[in-house]
């Protein structure tokens, strides 16, 4: 040939998300192919694998483990949804098989690029290369002999798309075309109207449509329709429907998948023998009084229809019956059938009918999956997925849902069309919000995505512990949906004391904490007196239906738990007693109207600390204080004896009498958080944060306007005299203004002094950055100094012990107490997105696990 | 931490001796350091009449953290030594043994080399220790006190706080001791049983432990009424503690950041009773109706949800007719203790290969157990709330869906037979419901119906004809199962059958690309 005919380029299309096998004899020149048009990664060869497993990447002996690792790493590949390509002879038949049987396996597609080269250039090539050119003749014969009998039947194989590239200049000059699949249309964002199950309801759906906004089909602001399928069927008219859905789609202005009813319409039209039931018989007697071209519009419309579509950059998953995860931008019959039909589980009901899987209580996926075909008196959403089949024909509603917005609309049928066999099912068909938690959602090392602080680790053995703690002893998953993040101390305080030396000197003091603040470029911080008694968190709702529709519970009107998620009281009728209390001051104060909202969560604590923790009092602190009280009369009567005859006692004497003065310091601290309580009496729940309420987290609330509403609440339960609630005690700083700082030292000196546990100094904004924009404690704690006697022991405010207590490292606390606020955060934005179960509770369940880190508990 | 000893004398007999008899001077004050801070002797009074040594130890508690630290993972080898705020340096307790040992060597010995006549001598003595812990109270003192050959065994509890009457009593007494005695015996006497009465806070683990229990034990401790308990509290916990600090620090973290006691949350393993009431043979029959049961469902491949210590997996591994077996439980602590208890390291592959160990929980749903024969779950529903009790229903019923599924609980009708079992009460502090009969058969039967299973009852244990079995036990059985796996229409009456269904998605799908 010379050289003034031009090369003809052949183009090679290739599924981008496909198993590429390359088909050849040795030396045909596949690999080279291969690097040419494919990236290194994404080639495996036979050879490598053989290299991998025996050193060797021509011995054929170990040919048997060398494919096995082919096709697991193929398998990873494809489970991942990459696209791969299989660089090996594949001349047989059985070495072909496996591979399609691979790519099924995986719901992608096959493809044979098959290069059928002379044999004279196959060896020339292989002779050309120092470790094959030993290679028999013969054995290249072999591989042509097979290759040139596998040809005819690729296609039959199962291969989805066959090439053959037959000399060299083609296989020189092809280039390789990667093709989207039919069904990703992640490059569509919409918005889009999502149309759920139509069934020949044409009046419906153009009052559905008008109701959207769509005029003739055409939406002014240039919305897309998207349906679901089942348009026909059963219903007056199935001919209009797809008159309209069929003008839409061919004009742009929708997208349609098929149901399971144009499947079999589709066959029927083929000319496939199928049964006339469910409505079928109507459709075909409609269409019978329709023109023969329409007919055949219809036939091609529903032969080109795409089994699912994923859209808007992968946040949407548009089909028929619903589809799980692994199969979303996936193509196979597999595939196809599941998104028509659904799964079962294999058992039948008493209707004798399949019992549909519910799949959606196991959907963990990132997409919303939008779906229809089984009617359901009202459509909810389940772990991102939501069935819009709201039985039109059966005299229900047509629905639609509105993306991104996710907004419902839906228009009332005009009469029962048709009448159901069984009662619409009283649950979605996808499964039952509230019990698809599963343990793979919290179980073993995690990482969790917080918006606020990234990926949050979890390691195995604090899961371990939290799994355990939260299903022995937490309240149900549903009405836990925050945990209470941990909170660090402020910096360790090195000066003395301003009260005067007599004071001695602090371990915890506020210069520091408005000092850092003031470093992280916090301008304006609030003091909260800190209340000692037990942390609770409070989910007070309406009444008890706002607490079904919403937490899915039947029974409680909300909960209070303490923070690793076990309920504060033992009684369910004191904590709804507790709860008739706050919802009373929540109506009082107005904040149901104010905040939109049929339900509230709060962070607080609930006094005396008496009251949850008497056991670890009587067996900790009080028997400290009890073997400290009997100790000191009788070891000091001993010293002064001695000292009397004259005995040299040293400091020995002065040392006891300090001892017994801090021991005595001791007892009275730890009593000053015990009283007595009765019932709820004496039982104080001091409120200091709004955490969300209905479609809102209010962390990030600044602190003024959180106490003007818990303000509002506490005034309101003192007015109607139930005593539970207390106001937190509070002063604004300004970190930059001195005379501030002093006045806020001031107020927790006094504070301190009366008794109290100390203050809590928290950024006003609630949610602050500081100037490298990274994520500023949420509050610090500034403890008493005789508080801290309870923590660090009766003498530590002695000299030499406070010295050594100031070797303190913060570094591990404070950063576990970020970590624990971010998932809190992202706890709290999940449930105010209304998002999945799981989703609120692994964050949840994350925060516990943090908490059984090793860190020094006295922090 | 404190007590004095003291004795009476004549001029013939000078009470001062003592100081001869303890190797102190009377007139001094004397220092000296331990390994958990200083302890010091001195006299209160030194006269001919009366002589007072007063042995005082200053601990030092946040040395006494910072000493645990470095064994285990960064703990004291205790929960509450970990706390700075501790009872040690108030109470006598093992580490006043400890001074007493060091500060008095040789008079515990029973040597005085000045005077060796004294040592052999008994002599009228008081001691007192105002502050001593004692586990078991007052009653516990007299009873090991009581044998030793003193005149007067007082031992007064000290109450927690009496501003709060309610709280009680401490686990404190005051003791006082007086008789005639040889010093050294007296002095053997306290090394060992102060931290015996003391219990759980021993804070020496050497391995010499036995020899000195011996040594200081010898002429009284073997005659001793109470010598089994003397030394199992003395050497038997020590080692354990150790071990379980290990092993459940995470779960105390937990208890500590909600201001409970470490036994609230970590009480899985039932340390005194070994999971099993008494008398014993109720467990054993138990587990007899559960392997009978097993049998007859032709089970094969099972599941021992909340399988606790292994007892039940150890039967069952003995049988070769089980050739899966998973024993799984929510306490990573009991699985540990099952492990050991089954030698599952040692154990040969093929034998080790039918056995694995979860952890899991049966209050969230779990692909692991999904497809087996049976499962069991063997005093289990009782130790959950019973509104989680609908999680646990789905996780079993709903979710794995073995076909036997066995379910034993406590009749609590039955509480009335047992006579330990004061009325009213629980067998099990954590059980968190006991139910009659009539409650379990309620609850199973709803359970069965909603979930497709027939339920049969079995008493377990002596069939009281008033009220019932000691445990009662259900066994579901899964219905046939129709193998119609046809995709549905859920309204209408017939479907689509299997094989069209996918040869007609087989051959459209190869148009999804013509058409489009």
């Amino acid at each position: 040939m010379t050289g003034t005919k031009s090369p003809r380029t052949r183009t090679l299309p290739v599924t981008d998300l496909s198993l590429v096998v390359l088909i050849g004899a040795t030396g045909s020149g596949k690999s080279t192919f291969a690097r040419k048009h494919f990236k290194p990664t994404e080639v495996i060869s036979s050879d490598y694998c053989r290299g991998l497993v025996c050193d060797d990447e021509n011995d054929q002996s170990a040919s048997r483990d060398a494919f096995d690792v082919l096709h697991y790493i193929a398998g990873k590949r494809l489970a991942a949804g990459r696209l791969t390509v299989v660089d090996a002879t594949s001349v047989q038949a059985d070495a072909r098989r496996q591979l399609v049987q691979l790519a099924r396996e995986h719901d992608v597609l096959p493809i044979a690029i098959v290069l059928d080269l002379p044999e004279e250039v196959c060896a020339e090539r292989n002779a050309g290369r120092p470790d094959r050119a030993g290679l028999p003749r013969a054995v290249i014969q072999r591989h042509r002999r097979d290759l040139r009998r596998s040809l005819r039947g690729l296609e039959r194989e199962g291969f989805r798309k066959v090439h053959v590239l037959r000399s060299v200049e083609e296989a020189e000059t092809a280039e390789v075309v990667l093709e989207k699949r039919y069904n990703d249309l992640t490059h569509l964002t919409g918005p889009f109207d999502i149309v759920g199950d139509i069934h020949g309801c044409s009046s419906e759906l153009e009052t559905l449509l008008a109701e959207l906004g769509y005029e003739d089909g055409v939406h002014p602001a240039g919305r897309t329709a998207v349906f679901v399928g089942d348009l026909v069927d059963r219903g007056p008219d199935s001919p209009g429907v797809l008159r309209r859905v069929m003008g839409m789609v061919k004009s742009g202005n929708a997208l349609c998948v098929p149901g399971n009813h144009e499947n079999k319409l589709g066959r029927y039209l083929k000319g496939s023998k199928v049964q006339r039931t469910h409505g079928l018989a109507e459709t075909i007697e409609q269409l019978e009084r329709e023109p023969e071209e329409f007919v055949q519009e219809v036939r091609e419309f529903i032969r080109g229809l795409v089994s699912h579509y994923v859209l808007d950059g992968g946040k949407l998953v548009v089909c028929h019956a619903g589809l799980p995860e692994k199969y979303h931008g996936r193509t196979s019959g597999r595939v196809r059938s599941h998104a028509l039909y659904g799964e079962t589980t294999g058992e039948t009901d008493e209707f004798g009918l399949p019992v549909r899987y519910p799949w959606a209580e196991d959907y963990r996926g990132k997409a919303a999956v939008v779906y229809g075909h089984t009617p359901v008196p009202d459509t909810t959403w389940i772990n991102n997925t939501i069935c819009l089949d709201t039985g039109a024909v059966f005299g229900g509603r047509m629905t639609a849902l509105r993306w991104p917005e996710r907004e419902l609309v839906d228009v009332p049928a005009e009469k029962v069309w048709y009448e159901p066999v069984k009662p619409l099912a009283a649950e979605a068909p996808g499964g039952h919000d509230g019990r698809p938690l599963d343990l793979a959602d919290v179980h073993g090392r995690r990482v969790v995505e917080t918006r606020h602080l990234g990926n949050v680790n979890v390691r195995e053995e604090n899961a371990a512990a939290a799994l355990e703690v939260m299903s022995r002893f937490a309240v149900d998953p549903r009405l836990v949906p925050y945990l209470p993040p941990t909170m660090a101390p402020t910096a360790t305080s090195r000066e003395e004391a301003r009260g005067g030396a007599a004071e001695g000197y602090f371990l915890e003091h506020p210069a520091e904490a408005f000092a850092q603040y003031r470093k992280d470029g916090i301008a304006q911080v609030v003091c909260e007196e800190k209340h000692m008694g037990s942390r609770a968190t409070v989910l007070v709702c309406k009444d008890a239906d706002a607490a079904r529709n919403r937490f899915g519970v039947d029974g409680p009107t909300g909960s209070v738990y303490t923070r690793t998620g076990r309920p504060f009281f033992k009684d369910p009728a004191v904590t709804e007693e507790v709860l008739t209390r706050l919802r009373s001051a929540v109506t009082d104060a107005g904040l149901w109207e104010e905040l939109g909202t049929d339900w509230l969560l709060l962070d607080g604590e609930i006094l005396p600390w008496s009251l949850k923790s008497a056991g670890l009092l009587r067996n900790q602190y009080a028997a400290v204080g009890a073997a400290s009280g009997a100790v000191f009369p009788g070891a000091l009567a001993a010293l002064e004896a001695a000292a009397a005859r004259g005995v040299d006692t040293g400091e020995l004497l002065e040392r006891q009498r300090g001892r017994a003065t801090d021991a005595a310091a001791f007892t009275e601290a730890y009593r000053r958080y015990c009283w007595t309580t009765d019932g709820l009496d004496g039982v104080r729940f001091a409120p200091f944060q709004l955490l969300a309420v209905a479609g809102r987290s209010l962390a990030a609330v600044p602190h003024d306007e959180q106490l003007f509403w818990l303000d509002r609440m506490v005034a309101a339960d003192e007015a109607a005299g139930t005593g539970l609630l207390r106001r937190t005690g509070r002063i604004l700083v300004d970190t930059a203004d001195e005379d501030s700082v002093r006045a806020g030292t001031d107020w927790w000196l006094e504070l301190t002094a009366a008794g109290g546990e100390g203050m809590v100094v928290k950024p006003l904004q609630a949610y602050a950055r500081d100037g490298r924009g990274r994520l500023v404690q949420p509050g610090v704690k500034v403890r008493g100094r005789e508080y801290l006697r309870i923590i660090y022991g009766p003498e530590y405010t002695r000299p030499d012990q406070l010295e050594r207590l100031r070797d303190r490292s913060l570094g591990h606390k404070r950063s576990l107490a970020l970590r624990e606020y971010a998932l809190g955060l992202e706890a709290l934005d999940r449930l105010a997105a209304e998002e999945p179960l799981w989703r609120v509770h692994e964050a949840v369940f994350a925060v516990l696990a943090l908490e059984s880190e090793p860190v020094d508990p006295r922090l | 931490m404190f007590l004095t000893i003291s004795t009476t004398g004549s001029p013939e007999r000078p009470a001062t001796d003592l100081g001869y008899l303890l190797h102190k001077h009377p007139g001094k004050t004397q220092a000296f350091s331990t390994s958990h801070g200083n302890a010091h002797v001195f006299y209160p009074e030194a006269s001919v009449q009366r002589c007072t040594a007063a042995l005082l130890l200053e601990v030092d508690p946040v040395a006494l953290v910072r000493h645990g630290r470095g064994k285990g993972r960064g703990g004291a080898p205790d929960a509450a030594l970990a706390q700075y705020v501790n009872d040690r340096p108030y109470a006598a307790s093992s580490l006043l043994a400890v001074a007493l040992g060091g500060v008095f060597r040789t008079a515990l010995k029973g040597q005085c080399t000045a005077r060796p006549e004294l040592a052999e001598q008994a002599r009228p003595l008081r001691i007192e220790v105002p502050v001593l812990p004692a586990r078991g109270g007052a009653e516990l003192v007299r009873r090991l006190f009581g044998p030793l050959g003193w005149d007067l065994v007082q031992a007064e509890a000290v109450p927690l706080d009496e501003q709060f009457p309610e709280w009680g009593d401490s686990r404190y007494v005051r003791l006082v001791l007086e008789g005639e005695l040889r010093l050294a015996d007296a002095l053997r006497q306290l090394y060992v049983l102060l931290p015996v009465l003391d219990d759980a806070k021993h804070y020496w683990i050497a391995p010499d432990e036995v020899d000195k229990l011996l040594r200081a034990g010898d002429g009284w401790l073997a005659a001793h009424p109470e010598h089994g308990l003397i030394t199992s509290r003395y050497l038997a916990r020590h080692k354990r503690l150790t071990q379980d600090a290990i092993e459940r620090l995470e779960l105390v973290r937990l208890a500590e950041a909600d201001g409970s006691e470490v036994e609230e949350l970590d009480n899985a393993v039932d340390e005194n009773r070994d999971t099993e009431e008494r008398p014993v043979p109720l467990a054993v029959q138990r587990r007899e109706a559960i392997l009978a049961a097993l049998r007859v469902a032709g089970a094969q491949r099972v599941l021992d949800l909340g399988c606790g210590q292994g007892q039940l997996l150890q039967a069952l591994l003995k049988d070769p007719a089980y050739s899966e077996i998973v024993g799984m439980d929510v306490s990573v602590r009991a699985l540990q203790i099952a492990a050991r208890r089954l030698r599952l390291e040692r154990m040969g592959e093929r034998q080790s290969s039918r056995l694995k160990l979860l952890q899991g929980s049966l209050a969230y749903t779990d692909k692991r157990l999904a497809g087996y024969d049976a499962a069991v779950l063997s005093e289990v529903i009782e130790h959950l709330d019973p509104e989680r009790l609908p999680a646990l229903e789905y996780a079993v019923f709903g979710s794995a869906r073995p076909r036997t599924v066995l379910v034993t609980t406590p009749n609590v009708e039955y509480n009335v037979r047992w006579e330990t079992l004061p009325a009213g009460h629980v067998r099990h502090g954590d059980h968190r419901f006991e139910w009659t009969r009539e409650e379990f058969r309620a609850w199973a039967g709803e359970v069965a119906r909603r979930h497709g299973y027939g339920v049969r009852y079995v008493p377990v244990g002596d069939d009281d004809p008033e009220v019932g079995p000691p445990t009662q036990m259900a066994v579901f059985t899964q219905h046939d199962t129709d193998t119609t796996d046809t995709p549905t229409d859920t309204t209408g009456t017939t479907t689509d059958t299997p094989g069209t269904t996918t040869a007609a998605a087989d051959t459209d799908t190869p148009k999804e690309g013509e058409a489009a």
